[in-house]
């Protein structure tokens, strides 16, 4: 604090970061900065690779491990090393018209849908808000463009929208329940293997973070006034008190449930590539990798 | 526990400064109990607003280091041992005198709020609500007026949009009402509007320094921002209210109540 910082009444200093706090509050939005850098990098870099996001068996029978980052795969380029096999992709091979400057990976095409979820969730607005927007940095700390702030008035709109990202959340969130169940077969044989195991957890942990939605909340039940209005408690009462208890839990979730989506592609990456070893009940060859 | 070092802010809306003052600490004292010791041994005009002594009147409401809190419920260990204890009026409101603010802004602004109107009565005579219903709003009702929400929410401290949005505590009174199974005052329009739900950008610092805990942004602010979305933004939504007319028996209110300068 120099001679010429405004002070106002009150004894509180005028400028970028100006509080009387003493504790570290900037380790909070520094890590926030950090877990958000990490994830951002290793979510393109997966997805520029446009490879090595499916173990299967060599037969390309029922089952195997899909990484979420590529799920559903919508369309695909069969010459890419760990490829999911032609059946997989919804609309088959990369037509001819794709413009050769976007990146041929099926994460490419899908992407947008869960980042625009996350970008307009409630819990990661408060977190880049504060961490990346400094509005404000920390609580009782000041942040930029004193006065200048608009909210969510006029640029940041858009975010009343969150709900249509939800829907098609919900969308992913059976997909990726297929996937998860798909991973306990191999070659059309029931089984189980590490994979799987983490294919289920990823499955559940974007579940809770839909379900502790704050638009999900609202709209099953938190809209309504009257819970019991005849003395009875209505169904999307249960619902509510359902979502609230995720609710509760979405900022934990939100963080486990994106460190869990970048280690499941990891983990997929890394036994496609075979330098991870899948233990699993099906043996070394039912777990070669397509187009190794 | 021995002697502490405070640094106290004293002056007037003019302006002011830092005194330094040194007072005795004994085991199980509050904040306030400090800042009376003070008053006592070495500063008889220092002014500070205190009622209840229980966290219970909202009135002791201020800075300790840096931070919004009750002074009657911030218990001295609780705080750094090293350093001077920095104690200052809350930034959000106008400085009358040294601790004490001026916090008429949030009685005008209360007016505004078009007040519980329920239901007609059932045919017994009787107004009925369920438990269940109740408890959801009952949250808010806590509320006891500390204003330290107002204080730390960045729009009202930093940015002075007083004109603009209502603040953290006047939101959970809408939300106390409109969630309300008795009430039919549609406030919805109110809320985006005079209220302005949307300057809040639910960075949650009102929820985490609410001394009664409630959950401010997650049961409050929120729930109404996605009542705004059904009213005003959400296409489909409104596309069915058009088609299909809209069920809820809620009512604009019929009188434009309070004045429209909320400047305080
Ligand atoms: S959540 Fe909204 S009302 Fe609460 S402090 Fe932040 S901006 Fe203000
Ligand atoms: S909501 Fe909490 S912080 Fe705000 S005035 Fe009420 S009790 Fe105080
Ligand atoms: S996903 Fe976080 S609020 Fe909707
Ligand atoms: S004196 Fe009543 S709340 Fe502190």
């Amino acid at each position: 604090m120099s001679s010429s910082d405004t002070v106002l009444p009150g004894g509180h200093v005028v400028g970028l970061g100006e509080t009387r706090r003493p504790d570290k509050w900037w380790v909070g939005p520094l890590l926030t900065v950090s877990f958000i850098g990490v994830a951002i990098g290793y979510g393109t870099i997966a997805m520029l690779m446009g490879n090595h996001y499916w173990v299967g068996a060599e037969g390309h029978g029922f089952g195997g491990y899909l990484s979420p980052l590529y799920s559903p795969v919508l369309m695909f380029d069969a010459s890419a090393a760990g490829a999911a096999p032609a059946s997989h992709a919804w609309f088959g091979a990369f037509p001819e018209w794709y413009p050769s400057l976007l990146p041929k990976s099926p994460a490419f095409l899908i992407l947008l849908f869960p980042g625009a979820f996350r970008f307009t969730c409630y819990y990661y607005r408060k977190a880049y808000y504060r961490s990346f927007g400094f509005a404000p940095p920390g609580c009782a700390v000041e942040g930029v463009r004193r006065g200048k702030y608009e909210g969510e008035t006029k640029l940041f709109l858009f975010q009343n929208l969150h709900r249509y990202a939800m829907y098609f959340a919900v969308i992913f969130n059976i997909i990726l329940t297929y996937d998860a169940v798909m991973s306990f077969f191999r070659d059309g044989a029931l089984g189980i293997g590490v994979g799987s195991v983490v294919l289920t957890i990823n499955a559940t942990l974007l579940a809770f973070y839909t379900f502790g939605c704050h638009s999900f909340r609202h709209l099953i039940g938190g809209r309504a006034n009257c819970f019991t209005c005849d003395g009875k408690e209505t169904l999307s009462s249960k619902a509510w008190s359902f979502g609230t208890f995720f609710n509760q839990r979405h900022m934990q979730i939100a963080w486990v449930s994106l460190a869990w989506v970048m280690f499941t592609d990891l983990y997929v990456r890394m036994v496609s590539m075979g330098i991870w070893t899948d233990f699993n009940t099906w043996g070394e060859a039912a777990t070669k990798t397509v187009g190794l | 526990m021995g002697k502490r070092s405070f640094k106290i802010w004293r002056g007037n809306a003019e302006g002011g400064e830092f005194h330094t003052y040194e007072t005795e600490i004994t085991e199980g004292m509050v904040v306030l109990d400090a800042i009376h010791q003070i008053q006592a041994e070495s500063a008889n005009d220092l002014a500070v607003r205190w009622n209840c002594k229980a966290g219970k009147c909202g009135s002791c409401g201020c800075e300790v280091n840096g931070k919004p809190k009750l002074s009657c419920m911030t218990r001295m260990n609780s705080l750094p041992e090293e350093g001077d204890v920095v104690i200052q009026p809350i930034k959000t409101f106008p400085v009358i005198k040294d601790l004490v603010c001026d916090v008429s802004y949030n009685y005008v602004r209360n007016k505004q709020i078009p007040p519980f109107a329920p239901r007609e009565r059932e045919a017994d005579g009787t107004h009925r609500m369920e438990q269940r219903d109740v408890d959801r709003i009952q949250e808010f009702r806590k509320c006891i007026e500390c204003f330290l929400c107002m204080d730390v929410c960045h729009v009202l401290r930093d940015h002075e949009k007083k004109d603009d949005f209502v603040g953290p505590r006047w939101m959970i009174r809408l939300a106390s009402l409109e969630m309300h199974p008795l009430d039919i005052v549609d406030r919805i329009p109110l809320i985006r509007e005079k209220f302005g739900s949307g300057w809040c950008n639910i960075t949650r610092c009102c929820t985490e320094v609410c001394p009664e805990h409630i959950n401010i942004t997650d049961n409050g602010i929120i729930p109404l921002k996605e009542r705004v979305v059904d009213r005003f933004y959400d296409p489909i939504a409104m596309l069915k209210r058009k088609l299909f007319g809209d069920k809820s028996n809620k009512r604009l209110p019929v009188v434009e109540v309070g004045d429209s300068s909320a400047s305080g």
